[in-house]
Protein backbone atom coordinates (compact mmCIF):
# COMPACT_ATOMS: atom_id res chain seq x y z
CA UNK A 1 0.00 0.00 0.00
CA UNK A 2 1.18 3.47 -0.89
CA UNK A 3 2.14 5.47 2.19
CA UNK A 4 0.71 8.59 0.53
CA UNK A 5 -2.65 6.91 0.57
CA UNK A 6 -2.28 6.18 4.27
CA UNK A 7 -1.51 9.85 4.80
CA UNK A 8 -4.64 10.80 2.87
CA UNK A 9 -6.77 8.53 5.01
CA UNK A 10 -5.29 10.01 8.15
CA UNK A 11 -5.92 13.53 6.84
CA UNK A 12 -9.49 12.64 6.00
CA UNK A 13 -10.00 11.88 9.68
CA UNK A 14 -8.24 15.09 10.64
CA UNK A 15 -5.41 13.24 12.30
CA UNK A 16 -7.57 12.63 15.38
CA UNK A 17 -6.36 9.98 17.81
CA UNK A 18 -10.00 9.27 18.65
CA UNK A 19 -10.56 8.17 15.03
CA UNK A 20 -7.91 5.48 15.31
CA UNK A 21 -10.26 2.54 14.74
CA UNK A 22 -11.96 4.29 11.82
CA UNK A 23 -8.59 4.94 10.22
CA UNK A 24 -7.53 1.34 10.67
CA UNK A 25 -10.84 0.17 9.20
CA UNK A 26 -10.34 2.39 6.14
CA UNK A 27 -6.86 1.03 5.56
CA UNK A 28 -8.10 -2.49 6.11
CA UNK A 29 -10.94 -2.18 3.63
CA UNK A 30 -8.79 -0.60 0.94
CA UNK A 31 -5.79 -2.80 1.35
CA UNK A 32 -7.44 -5.93 2.82
CA UNK A 33 -4.82 -6.05 5.56
CA UNK A 34 -2.75 -3.74 7.76
CA UNK A 35 0.91 -3.59 6.76
CA UNK A 36 3.36 -2.78 9.49
CA UNK A 37 4.63 0.38 7.76
CA UNK A 38 1.09 1.71 7.64
CA UNK A 39 0.62 1.09 11.36
CA UNK A 40 3.90 2.81 12.13
CA UNK A 41 2.80 5.77 10.10
CA UNK A 42 -0.53 5.93 11.93
CA UNK A 43 1.23 5.65 15.29
CA UNK A 44 3.60 8.44 14.45
CA UNK A 45 1.05 10.86 13.04
CA UNK A 46 -1.67 10.30 15.64
CA UNK A 47 0.85 10.14 18.47
CA UNK A 48 -0.61 6.86 19.65
CA UNK A 49 1.82 4.25 20.98
CA UNK A 50 2.40 1.29 18.70
CA UNK A 51 1.58 -1.04 21.60
CA UNK A 52 -1.94 0.35 21.70
CA UNK A 53 -2.40 -0.01 17.94
CA UNK A 54 -1.10 -3.54 18.16
CA UNK A 55 -3.55 -4.22 21.00
CA UNK A 56 -6.51 -2.95 18.96
CA UNK A 57 -5.45 -4.51 15.67
CA UNK A 58 -5.17 -7.94 17.28
CA UNK A 59 -8.35 -7.51 19.34
CA UNK A 60 -10.89 -7.12 16.54
CA UNK A 61 -11.40 -9.82 13.99
CA UNK A 62 -12.14 -7.22 11.33
CA UNK A 63 -8.43 -6.46 11.16
CA UNK A 64 -5.78 -8.62 9.60
CA UNK A 65 -2.06 -8.27 10.12
CA UNK A 66 -1.28 -10.73 7.38
CA UNK A 67 -1.92 -10.28 3.66
CA UNK A 68 -5.35 -11.39 2.50
CA UNK A 69 -6.38 -12.70 -0.89
CA UNK A 70 -8.27 -10.69 -3.48
CA UNK A 71 -11.39 -12.70 -2.77
CA UNK A 72 -12.68 -13.56 0.68
CA UNK A 73 -14.64 -16.79 0.86
CA UNK A 74 -16.81 -17.36 3.92
CA UNK A 75 -18.30 -20.80 4.31
CA UNK A 76 -21.10 -20.98 6.85
CA UNK A 77 -20.79 -23.84 9.31
CA UNK A 78 -23.70 -22.74 11.49
CA UNK A 79 -26.10 -25.39 12.73
CA UNK A 80 -28.59 -25.12 9.88
CA UNK A 81 -25.94 -25.10 7.19
CA UNK A 82 -24.04 -27.84 8.96
CA UNK A 83 -26.96 -30.28 8.90
CA UNK A 84 -27.53 -29.44 5.27
CA UNK A 85 -24.03 -30.54 4.32
CA UNK A 86 -21.84 -27.46 4.75
CA UNK A 87 -18.94 -29.69 5.69
CA UNK A 88 -18.85 -31.22 2.23
CA UNK A 89 -19.12 -27.80 0.63
CA UNK A 90 -16.18 -26.66 2.73
CA UNK A 91 -14.18 -29.70 1.68
CA UNK A 92 -14.84 -28.87 -1.96
CA UNK A 93 -13.69 -25.28 -1.42
CA UNK A 94 -10.57 -26.48 0.40
CA UNK A 95 -9.70 -28.87 -2.43
CA UNK A 96 -10.20 -26.25 -5.07
CA UNK A 97 -8.29 -23.44 -3.41
CA UNK A 98 -5.72 -25.63 -1.68
CA UNK A 99 -6.07 -23.68 1.55
CA UNK A 100 -7.59 -24.33 4.93
CA UNK A 101 -9.85 -21.97 6.87
CA UNK A 102 -7.86 -18.99 8.11
CA UNK A 103 -5.35 -19.28 5.30
CA UNK A 104 -4.55 -17.36 2.13
CA UNK A 105 -2.98 -18.90 -0.95
CA UNK A 106 0.44 -17.85 -2.19
CA UNK A 107 -0.94 -16.00 -5.21
CA UNK A 108 -3.10 -13.94 -2.84
CA UNK A 109 -6.14 -14.99 -4.80
CA UNK A 110 -8.36 -16.44 -2.07
CA UNK A 111 -8.67 -16.23 1.69
CA UNK A 112 -10.87 -18.84 3.29
CA UNK A 113 -12.81 -18.35 6.49
CA UNK A 114 -15.58 -20.26 8.20
CA UNK A 115 -18.43 -18.43 9.91
CA UNK A 116 -21.22 -19.47 12.25
CA UNK A 117 -24.49 -18.38 10.65
CA UNK A 118 -24.92 -15.60 8.14
CA UNK A 119 -28.54 -15.12 9.12
CA UNK A 120 -30.17 -16.77 6.12
CA UNK A 121 -30.38 -20.36 7.31
CA UNK A 122 -33.24 -21.25 4.95
CA UNK A 123 -30.76 -20.88 2.10
CA UNK A 124 -28.24 -23.27 3.63
CA UNK A 125 -25.59 -24.36 3.00
CA UNK A 126 -24.58 -20.74 2.48
CA UNK A 127 -21.27 -19.48 1.07
CA UNK A 128 -20.43 -15.81 0.83
CA UNK A 129 -17.76 -14.57 -1.57
CA UNK A 130 -16.78 -10.88 -1.57
CA UNK A 131 -20.12 -9.99 -0.03
CA UNK A 132 -22.17 -11.97 -2.56
CA UNK A 133 -24.29 -14.70 -1.01
CA UNK A 134 -24.63 -18.10 -2.64
CA UNK A 135 -27.45 -20.24 -1.25
CA UNK A 136 -28.37 -23.90 -1.50
CA UNK A 137 -24.82 -24.70 -2.42
CA UNK A 138 -23.47 -28.13 -3.19
CA UNK A 139 -19.86 -29.21 -3.74
CA UNK A 140 -20.08 -29.27 -7.55
CA UNK A 141 -22.01 -26.02 -7.74
CA UNK A 142 -19.61 -24.09 -5.50
CA UNK A 143 -16.69 -25.42 -7.51
CA UNK A 144 -18.22 -23.87 -10.65
CA UNK A 145 -18.75 -20.58 -8.85
CA UNK A 146 -15.19 -20.40 -7.57
CA UNK A 147 -13.72 -21.09 -10.99
CA UNK A 148 -15.23 -17.80 -12.17
CA UNK A 149 -13.11 -15.72 -9.82
CA UNK A 150 -9.62 -14.66 -10.72
CA UNK B 1 -9.61 18.71 51.26
CA UNK B 2 -12.39 17.45 53.40
CA UNK B 3 -11.89 14.57 55.72
CA UNK B 4 -13.99 11.49 55.38
CA UNK B 5 -14.64 9.07 58.18
CA UNK B 6 -15.34 5.47 57.46
CA UNK B 7 -15.17 2.23 59.31
CA UNK B 8 -12.87 -0.58 58.25
CA UNK B 9 -13.04 -3.87 60.16
CA UNK B 10 -14.69 -2.05 63.06
CA UNK B 11 -12.02 0.62 63.23
CA UNK B 12 -12.75 4.32 62.66
CA UNK B 13 -10.54 5.54 59.85
CA UNK B 14 -10.26 9.07 58.60
CA UNK B 15 -9.29 9.50 54.99
CA UNK B 16 -8.94 12.24 52.43
CA UNK B 17 -11.39 12.66 49.62
CA UNK B 18 -10.27 10.86 46.49
CA UNK B 19 -8.42 8.14 48.36
CA UNK B 20 -9.33 4.56 47.62
CA UNK B 21 -10.60 2.17 50.25
CA UNK B 22 -7.36 0.25 49.86
CA UNK B 23 -5.25 3.32 50.57
CA UNK B 24 -7.39 4.18 53.57
CA UNK B 25 -6.93 0.68 54.95
CA UNK B 26 -3.19 0.71 54.34
CA UNK B 27 -2.85 4.08 56.05
CA UNK B 28 -3.90 2.50 59.33
CA UNK B 29 -2.06 -0.75 58.76
CA UNK B 30 -5.01 -2.92 57.75
CA UNK B 31 -3.87 -5.51 55.24
CA UNK B 32 -5.85 -6.27 52.09
CA UNK B 33 -4.31 -8.73 49.66
CA UNK B 34 -3.47 -7.25 46.26
CA UNK B 35 -1.80 -8.45 43.12
CA UNK B 36 -2.17 -5.92 40.33
CA UNK B 37 -1.87 -2.90 42.59
CA UNK B 38 1.33 -0.88 42.56
CA UNK B 39 1.70 2.38 44.48
CA UNK B 40 3.33 4.26 41.61
CA UNK B 41 0.85 3.13 38.95
CA UNK B 42 -2.70 4.16 38.19
CA UNK B 43 -5.32 1.88 39.77
CA UNK B 44 -6.21 -0.91 37.37
CA UNK B 45 -8.57 -3.35 39.07
CA UNK B 46 -7.58 -6.42 37.09
CA UNK B 47 -7.00 -9.20 39.60
CA UNK B 48 -9.99 -8.64 41.92
CA UNK B 49 -8.07 -10.09 44.86
CA UNK B 50 -8.54 -6.92 46.88
CA UNK B 51 -12.31 -7.18 46.97
CA UNK B 52 -14.04 -6.17 50.20
CA UNK B 53 -17.60 -6.14 51.47
CA UNK B 54 -19.38 -2.82 51.93
CA UNK B 55 -22.41 -2.21 54.02
CA UNK B 56 -24.70 0.69 53.47
CA UNK B 57 -28.35 1.02 54.36
CA UNK B 58 -28.60 -2.55 55.46
CA UNK B 59 -27.46 -3.96 52.16
CA UNK B 60 -24.08 -5.43 51.50
CA UNK B 61 -22.14 -5.54 48.28
CA UNK B 62 -18.71 -6.43 47.05
CA UNK B 63 -16.37 -3.89 45.52
CA UNK B 64 -12.76 -3.85 44.46
CA UNK B 65 -10.98 -1.77 47.09
CA UNK B 66 -8.05 -0.61 44.96
CA UNK B 67 -10.32 1.45 42.72
CA UNK B 68 -13.26 2.22 45.02
CA UNK B 69 -13.13 5.76 46.42
CA UNK B 70 -13.84 6.33 50.10
CA UNK B 71 -17.25 7.65 51.09
CA UNK B 72 -18.49 9.17 54.31
CA UNK B 73 -19.85 6.57 56.67
CA UNK B 74 -18.85 3.50 54.68
CA UNK B 75 -18.68 0.28 56.65
CA UNK B 76 -16.02 -1.95 55.13
CA UNK B 77 -15.24 -5.53 55.96
CA UNK B 78 -11.97 -6.80 54.53
CA UNK B 79 -12.79 -10.35 55.57
CA UNK B 80 -16.15 -12.03 55.77
CA UNK B 81 -17.50 -15.41 54.90
CA UNK B 82 -18.49 -14.13 51.45
CA UNK B 83 -15.24 -12.27 50.78
CA UNK B 84 -13.15 -15.25 51.84
CA UNK B 85 -15.10 -17.64 49.65
CA UNK B 86 -14.74 -15.48 46.56
CA UNK B 87 -11.12 -14.64 47.25
CA UNK B 88 -10.37 -18.32 47.54
CA UNK B 89 -11.93 -18.91 44.13
CA UNK B 90 -10.00 -16.03 42.57
CA UNK B 91 -6.79 -17.45 44.01
CA UNK B 92 -7.57 -20.85 42.57
CA UNK B 93 -8.19 -19.37 39.15
CA UNK B 94 -4.96 -17.36 39.28
CA UNK B 95 -3.02 -20.39 40.45
CA UNK B 96 -4.23 -22.49 37.56
CA UNK B 97 -2.20 -20.13 35.36
CA UNK B 98 0.76 -19.77 37.66
CA UNK B 99 0.81 -22.57 40.25
CA UNK B 100 4.26 -21.63 41.52
CA UNK B 101 3.73 -17.90 41.75
CA UNK B 102 5.58 -16.88 44.85
CA UNK B 103 3.22 -14.12 45.94
CA UNK B 104 0.22 -16.40 45.85
CA UNK B 105 1.49 -19.30 47.94
CA UNK B 106 0.96 -17.80 51.39
CA UNK B 107 -2.42 -16.44 50.43
CA UNK B 108 -3.43 -19.80 49.05
CA UNK B 109 -2.58 -21.37 52.36
CA UNK B 110 -4.41 -18.74 54.35
CA UNK B 111 -7.59 -19.04 52.32
CA UNK B 112 -7.35 -22.78 51.83
CA UNK B 113 -7.14 -22.45 48.06
CA UNK B 114 -6.31 -25.62 46.20
CA UNK B 115 -3.96 -24.72 43.38
CA UNK B 116 -4.85 -27.82 41.45
CA UNK B 117 -8.59 -27.31 41.67
CA UNK B 118 -8.78 -26.14 38.07
CA UNK B 119 -7.03 -27.74 35.19
CA UNK B 120 -3.57 -26.33 34.75
CA UNK B 121 -3.40 -23.68 32.06
CA UNK B 122 0.29 -22.83 32.12
CA UNK B 123 0.19 -19.45 30.47
CA UNK B 124 2.09 -18.02 33.48
CA UNK B 125 0.65 -14.61 32.74
CA UNK B 126 -2.30 -13.54 34.87
CA UNK B 127 -2.85 -10.31 32.94
CA UNK B 128 -2.16 -8.11 35.92
CA UNK B 129 -0.72 -5.57 33.48
CA UNK B 130 2.07 -4.55 35.86
CA UNK B 131 4.80 -4.91 33.26
CA UNK B 132 2.74 -3.18 30.57
CA UNK B 133 1.64 -0.32 32.81
CA UNK B 134 5.05 0.19 34.35
CA UNK B 135 6.65 0.50 30.94
CA UNK B 136 4.01 2.99 29.81
CA UNK B 137 3.46 5.01 32.97
CA UNK B 138 6.80 5.08 34.76
CA UNK B 139 9.34 4.55 32.00
CA UNK B 140 7.14 6.07 29.29
CA UNK B 141 8.68 3.76 26.72
CA UNK B 142 5.65 1.69 25.76
CA UNK B 143 7.81 -1.16 24.58
CA UNK B 144 5.42 -3.82 25.81
CA UNK B 145 1.69 -4.24 25.42
CA UNK B 146 -1.09 -6.78 25.30
CA UNK B 147 -2.18 -8.47 22.11
CA UNK B 148 -5.19 -10.62 21.18
CA UNK B 149 -8.12 -11.11 23.51
CA UNK B 150 -9.88 -13.56 25.75
CA UNK B 151 -7.97 -16.75 26.37
CA UNK B 152 -5.45 -15.78 23.69
CA UNK B 153 -4.44 -12.54 25.35
CA UNK B 154 -0.73 -12.21 26.01
CA UNK B 155 2.06 -9.72 26.38
CA UNK B 156 4.16 -8.71 23.41
CA UNK B 157 7.12 -6.40 22.87
CA UNK B 158 7.57 -4.07 19.93
CA UNK B 159 10.99 -5.32 18.75
CA UNK B 160 12.19 -1.95 17.42
CA UNK B 161 11.52 -0.23 20.72
CA UNK B 162 12.66 -3.17 22.81
CA UNK B 163 15.99 -3.41 21.01
CA UNK B 164 16.73 0.18 21.95
CA UNK B 165 15.32 0.37 25.44
CA UNK B 166 14.95 -2.95 27.17
CA UNK B 167 18.47 -4.27 27.70
CA UNK B 168 19.36 -1.32 29.87
CA UNK B 169 16.12 -1.35 31.81
CA UNK B 170 14.47 -4.73 32.46
CA UNK B 171 12.67 -3.13 35.39
CA UNK B 172 9.46 -4.90 34.50
CA UNK B 173 10.94 -8.35 35.10
CA UNK B 174 10.89 -8.33 38.91
CA UNK B 175 7.39 -6.81 38.95
CA UNK B 176 5.79 -9.90 37.51
CA UNK B 177 3.93 -11.75 40.25
CA UNK B 178 3.97 -15.10 38.50
CA UNK B 179 7.36 -15.76 37.09
CA UNK B 180 10.11 -13.22 36.77
CA UNK B 181 11.22 -14.91 33.61
CA UNK B 182 7.97 -14.46 31.77
CA UNK B 183 8.74 -11.03 30.37
CA UNK B 184 12.35 -12.04 29.86
CA UNK B 185 11.28 -14.94 27.74
CA UNK B 186 8.89 -12.93 25.62
CA UNK B 187 11.47 -10.21 25.22
CA UNK B 188 14.16 -12.61 24.08
CA UNK B 189 11.78 -14.18 21.65
CA UNK B 190 10.78 -10.78 20.28
CA UNK B 191 14.38 -9.81 19.67
CA UNK B 192 15.71 -13.11 18.44
CA UNK B 193 12.89 -13.79 16.00
CA UNK B 194 12.21 -10.18 15.45
CA UNK B 195 8.97 -10.59 13.57
CA UNK B 196 6.54 -8.99 15.97
CA UNK B 197 2.88 -9.72 16.08
CA UNK B 198 2.56 -6.82 13.69
CA UNK B 199 4.28 -8.73 10.96
CA UNK B 200 3.08 -11.72 9.05
CA UNK B 201 4.63 -14.70 10.80
CA UNK B 202 6.16 -17.44 8.70
CA UNK B 203 3.77 -20.33 8.24
CA UNK B 204 4.16 -22.80 11.06
S1 LIG C 1 3.79 -11.01 32.31
FE1 LIG C 1 3.65 -10.93 34.56
S2 LIG C 1 3.67 -8.72 35.03
FE2 LIG C 1 3.19 -8.90 32.86
S3 LIG C 1 0.92 -8.93 32.78
FE3 LIG C 1 1.59 -11.07 32.83
S4 LIG C 1 1.55 -11.63 34.99
FE4 LIG C 1 1.49 -9.39 34.91
S1 LIG D 1 -26.51 -21.56 9.76
FE1 LIG D 1 -25.70 -20.90 7.87
S2 LIG D 1 -26.83 -19.11 7.52
FE2 LIG D 1 -27.58 -19.72 9.46
S1 LIG E 1 -5.31 -5.21 43.52
FE1 LIG E 1 -7.32 -4.51 43.28
S2 LIG E 1 -7.98 -5.60 41.55
FE2 LIG E 1 -5.90 -6.19 41.70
Amino acid sequence: MEMDRVDQIIDKHECEASSLIQILLDIQSENRWLPKEALEKVAERLQVPLTRIQHIATFYKAFSLVPKGRHGIHVCLGTACHVRGAKRVLDAVKDLTNIKPGETDLDLKFSLETVNCLGCCALGPVVEIDGKVYGNTAPAMIADVIKNYD
Amino acid sequence: MSNITLQIDGKEVSAKEGMTVLEAAQSVGIFIPTLCHHPSLEPYGACRLCLVELESRGRSRLVVSCIYPVEEGLVVKTRSEKVDRIRKMILELLLSHAPDAFDLQDLAEEYGADKYRFEKEPSFCVHCGLCVRYCAEVKQKKAIGFINRGTQREISFIPEIAAKECWNCKECFPLCPTEALQAAFVLTKALAFSSSSLEPSPAE
